[in-house]
């Protein structure tokens, strides 16, 4: 398990170094001047060759590579060219509503969508069943932002346990926070789990009807107990791959619901940044949001290796013959 | 215990299917019953019900008595008392019966630990001790090893520790051996036959196998379409087969195909010439900086195959025959080596599919095992057997194109009309028909046979024997036959090679190999083999 983490580890660090040529190269050099492009069509030659002395354009592309990359390891992404504050501050606000928010949503989908997936396989045809079916496909079908419009005008506005949107700090102290992030959390959560849930169901479907699933049953294994012993953990591989996107999408995918409750969250800012032309803003925010996706895939990775031990690799093989 | 398990008139009906009809069978504590059948038989579903884990919708009526009392009016939860703790089960496929991600040690355990009220501890020593009994030794096989770890044959071993881990007095072992080597086989049988000694264990042994009922059942029971047809003591049913069918199954189990008209095969005249095939992996573990040693599959292979000539290819499975023959199929790379197929080369170091030319590879088909999963099922046979004609310069099209597939299809035993159809409206013999018909279809002069009749039940298997042979003999087309089926390469075959660990270690014509082995490894893996003539005599000796 060691080796296969350490292995792990180094694909981590490689993708990363990957990544980080991928979008530096793709947002600096094409095409066009980046100076001109954020500047507009009017702006004097004067003004972007300014811009071009300010973003060290004129240093070779390497140099500029590097400097870019050792900012990076130092939270330094440079100044933002149209909030003139620098763009570590502005991603520090933001990541601290986006992060929770996606923990918070993908905590409710897992939690939501591992007990009716079970439910709904181990009863398989019933009512419970297609009821479920019937539930899910409803969730998945239903616009996140009108469910989170819905939720708006129950909770905040008829029943007004929540506010109707913004979110006012983790100043005001943790619960407070999280009550403000709690129906964004919702309407984010209830697609995903819909998804998470039939994944669920079906891949422990397929494993009940497994050899193994009968032998455990020969052995004296009541039904329920070969779903909770043996079939369960044989189907999560599935369920862990979707849960990694899933937490991928959130973070970054999360702009029309943080449009509708007015929360100022990581996706808004690359919309920002991406209307007004501000190549900075976009280019760490996309680093930071690969960064993020590369870490998960790494620790789905090391779930899978826990879940099942075949794919930890460095296993000792039986001799071939007896 | 006398009468331990008792049935009597038991049916099993799923909606208007009739799988069971009046079953009667009796197993003694102490004594192995035979039940043989072929698939349909209603044989694996006989065991199923005795254990009810029949399918949901199976309706079942009659009587199972285990010790004296009525199985069938038992309550599920009744059941799973006795499922694992008086009753045992071992299934076919020791290679997916163990659950992957579970150790041996917590599966075996787990039997002992719903059954008895033990501490964790005492269920994992209690889990080591059945280990060693079934021959898996704690020092080389620790209880933290995973499934995957282990061989077919060590599977099957932790498959058996699981079912008898708390001392069943019944215990249903369906085809426990089919899926293993015939040394393995030999092994496993032995050892099931030491737990019923020991124990005074009844043993339910379902097989298709009737050598294997010859060796060591006491009584036997042979199923056709969910009936009975004849039972009682094995050397007396043996000795004077009543019912047709069962008469019809022991001749198909010893088939040989008669050979017509057959020109000799010339020697001078070979169709396949094999040169110093090798085929290495890449080793495992080593480290970053240190390469590790390659593992050799094939190890500079010469062979080859006159003109009309079957030569069959033996050995245990991981013996390197199954990589041969996809190395001269040209579907893997050899790092070294060179084929002559009747006048093209295949050529070693290059990648697949560019070590073959198109030349090289019309002179050569290939059927493979498994009839179900060869084809795909979108396409309508047509299309199916039509395949290899892309190897044509000039192929038929249209009319010309559906005579030859129809001409095919006549030759080995279907009818013209067949080509409109989809795989699965095919039995399993058809489906391997359809399999050789697609290798004939451009005239090739070798057709590579992997595993091509071991799915197959013993009656079709002669049949499908009896088309190989006669195509053989009529069209002088050379096979190399690949089986771990002895008796099968034997009633076939011209001239065999036993291959192992990557090397031939004997060759020659195969009446004399198997008459008369000389390498101690062909001596070994023959004297695996179950012989009903052998077992039969020597239960004669032993009555008189």
């Amino acid at each position: 398990m060691l080796i296969f983490t350490l292995k792990r580890l180094v694909s981590l660090l490689f993708s990363l170094v990957a990544a980080s040529v991928v979008v530096f190269f793709v947002i600096e050099i094409i095409p066009g001047d980046p100076a001109a492009l954020m500047m507009g069509i009017s702006a004097s030659p004067e003004a972007v060759e300014e811009l071009r002395q300010q973003l060290g354009l004129n240093l070779p592309i390497w140099q500029r590579y590097f400097t870019w990359v050792m900012g990076l390891l130092q939270w330094d992404f440079g100044i933002s060219y149209t909030y003139k504050t620098p763009v570590s501050d502005l991603i520090n606000d933001r990541i601290w509503v986006s992060l929770p928010l996606t923990i918070y949503a993908l905590t409710l989908s897992t939690l939501i969508a591992f007990p009716v997936g079970i439910i709904a396989a181990a009863n398989r045809n019933s009512k419970t069943d297609v009821g479920i079916m019937g539930a899910t496909q409803l969730g998945i079908a239903v616009p996140n932002f009108w469910f989170a419009m819905i939720l708006v005008l129950i909770f905040a506005v008829s029943l007004r346990w929540f506010s109707a949107g913004g979110f006012p700090g983790w100043e005001i102290g943790f619960f407070a926070g999280m009550k403000s992030l709690t129906l964004p959390a919702i309407a984010l959560a209830l697609p995903q789990a819909s998804i998470l849930a039939r994944v669920m169901r079906s891949s422990l479907l397929d494993t009940l009807s497994e050899d193994y699933i009968r032998t455990a049953r020969a052995k004296g294994l009541s039904k329920r107990q070969t779903l909770w012993r043996h079939a369960l953990r044989n189907a999560l591989i599935p369920v862990l791959t979707i849960i990694g996107l899933q937490f991928s999408f959130l973070l970054a995918g999360a702009i029309i619901i943080e449009n509708v409750f007015f929360l100022p969250g990581l996706g808004r800012l690359v919309f920002q940044g991406i209307t007004q032309r501000d190549l900075i803003v976009v280019k760490s925010v996309v680093m930071l949001l690969v960064f993020a996706v590369i870490v998960v895939t790494f620790i789905v990775d090391i779930a899978y290796g826990i879940a099942d031990p075949r794919l930890r690799g460095n296993s000792v093989r039986g001799s071939a013959g007896e | 215990m006398k009468n331990l398990l008792t049935i009597k008139d038991l049916s099993l009906n799923i909606g208007e299917t009739k799988i069971l009809q009046d079953i009667d069978l009796e197993v003694n504590g102490g004594e192995i019953l035979g039940v043989i059948g072929e698939s349909g038989s209603g044989k694996s579903m006989s065991a199923l019900a005795i254990m009810q884990l029949a399918p949901g919708g199976a309706k079942i009526n009659g009587s199972i008595k285990f010790k004296g009392e009525e199985l069938l009016k038992f309550s599920e939860k009744q059941m799973c008392e006795l499922r694992g703790s008086e009753i045992g089960m071992i299934f076919q496929e020791p290679m997916s019966a163990l659950n992957p991600v579970k150790t041996i040690g917590e599966q075996v355990a787990e039997t002992v630990l719903i059954h008895s009220n033990v501490s964790k501890r005492e269920a994992q020593q209690i889990a080591r001790e059945v280990l060693e009994r079934v021959e898996l030794p704690s020092d080389e096989f620790p209880l933290n090893r995973f499934p995957h770890q282990l061989s077919g044959g060590q599977r099957q071993r932790v498959v058996i520790a699981m079912a008898i881990a708390h001392k069943p007095a019944l215990l249903i072992a369906d085809e426990p051996t089919t899926a293993l080597d015939v040394t393995t086989q030999a092994q496993i049988l032995k050892l099931l036959e030491k737990l019923v000694e020991e124990d005074g264990m009844g043993l339910i042994l379902i097989t298709h196998d009737l050598a294997v009922v010859a060796e060591v059942a006491k009584n036997v029971v042979i199923m056709q379409n969910g009936i009975v047809v004849e039972a009682g003591e094995t050397l007396e049913v043996f000795s004077d087969l009543k019912h047709p069918y069962s008469k019809q199954l022991f001749a198909a189990s010893n088939h040989v195909p008669k050979r017509v008209n057959r020109a000799k095969p010339d020697k001078e005249k070979p169709v396949l010439r094999a040169s110093n095939i090798l085929r290495q992996y890449p080793g495992r573990g080593g480290s970053f900086f240190k390469k590790s040693k390659p593992f050799t599959a094939v190890d500079k292979v010469s062979f080859y195959i006159a003109k009309g000539e079957n030569v069959g290819l033996v050995g245990e499975s991981g013996c390197g025959k199954s990589t041969l023959s996809r190395a001269l199929l040209a579907l893997d790379i050899m790092q070294g080596g060179i084929v002559h197929l009747d006048g093209e080369t295949i050529s070693a170091g290059k990648g697949a599919n560019k070590g073959a030319s198109r030349a090289a590879r019309r002179k050569m088909q290939v059927v493979f095992q498994d009839p179900y999963g060869s084809f795909n099922p979108r396409h309508r046979v047509e299309k199916l057997v039509a395949e290899p004609f892309y190897l044509l310069d000039d192929p038929p099209r249209g009319i010309e194109r559906r005579q030859r597939v129809e001409k095919a299809l006549i030759e080995v035993g279907l009818n013209a009309a067949d080509a409109d159809k989809y795989i699965h409206e095919f039995s399993g013999g058809q489906r391997q028909r359809v399999a050789i018909a697609r290798a004939l279809i451009i005239e090739p002069a070798l057709i590579i046979l992997d595993e091509a009749v071991s799915a197959l039940d013993v009656s079709i298997r002669a049949q499908i024997l009896d088309l190989l042979a006669q195509l053989s003999d009529k069209r002088g087309i050379s096979y190399l036959f690949i089986s771990h089926d002895l008796s099968v390469v034997r009633a076939i075959t011209d001239r065999v090679l036993v291959m192992r660990d990557g090397v031939i270690v004997e060759e020659g014509e195969s009446q004399s190999v198997f008459a008369n082995p000389q390498h101690p490894y062909t001596k070994q893996l023959l004297g695996a083999v179950p012989d009903i003539e052998k077992a039969l005599a020597a239960r004669r000796m032993q009555q008189a």
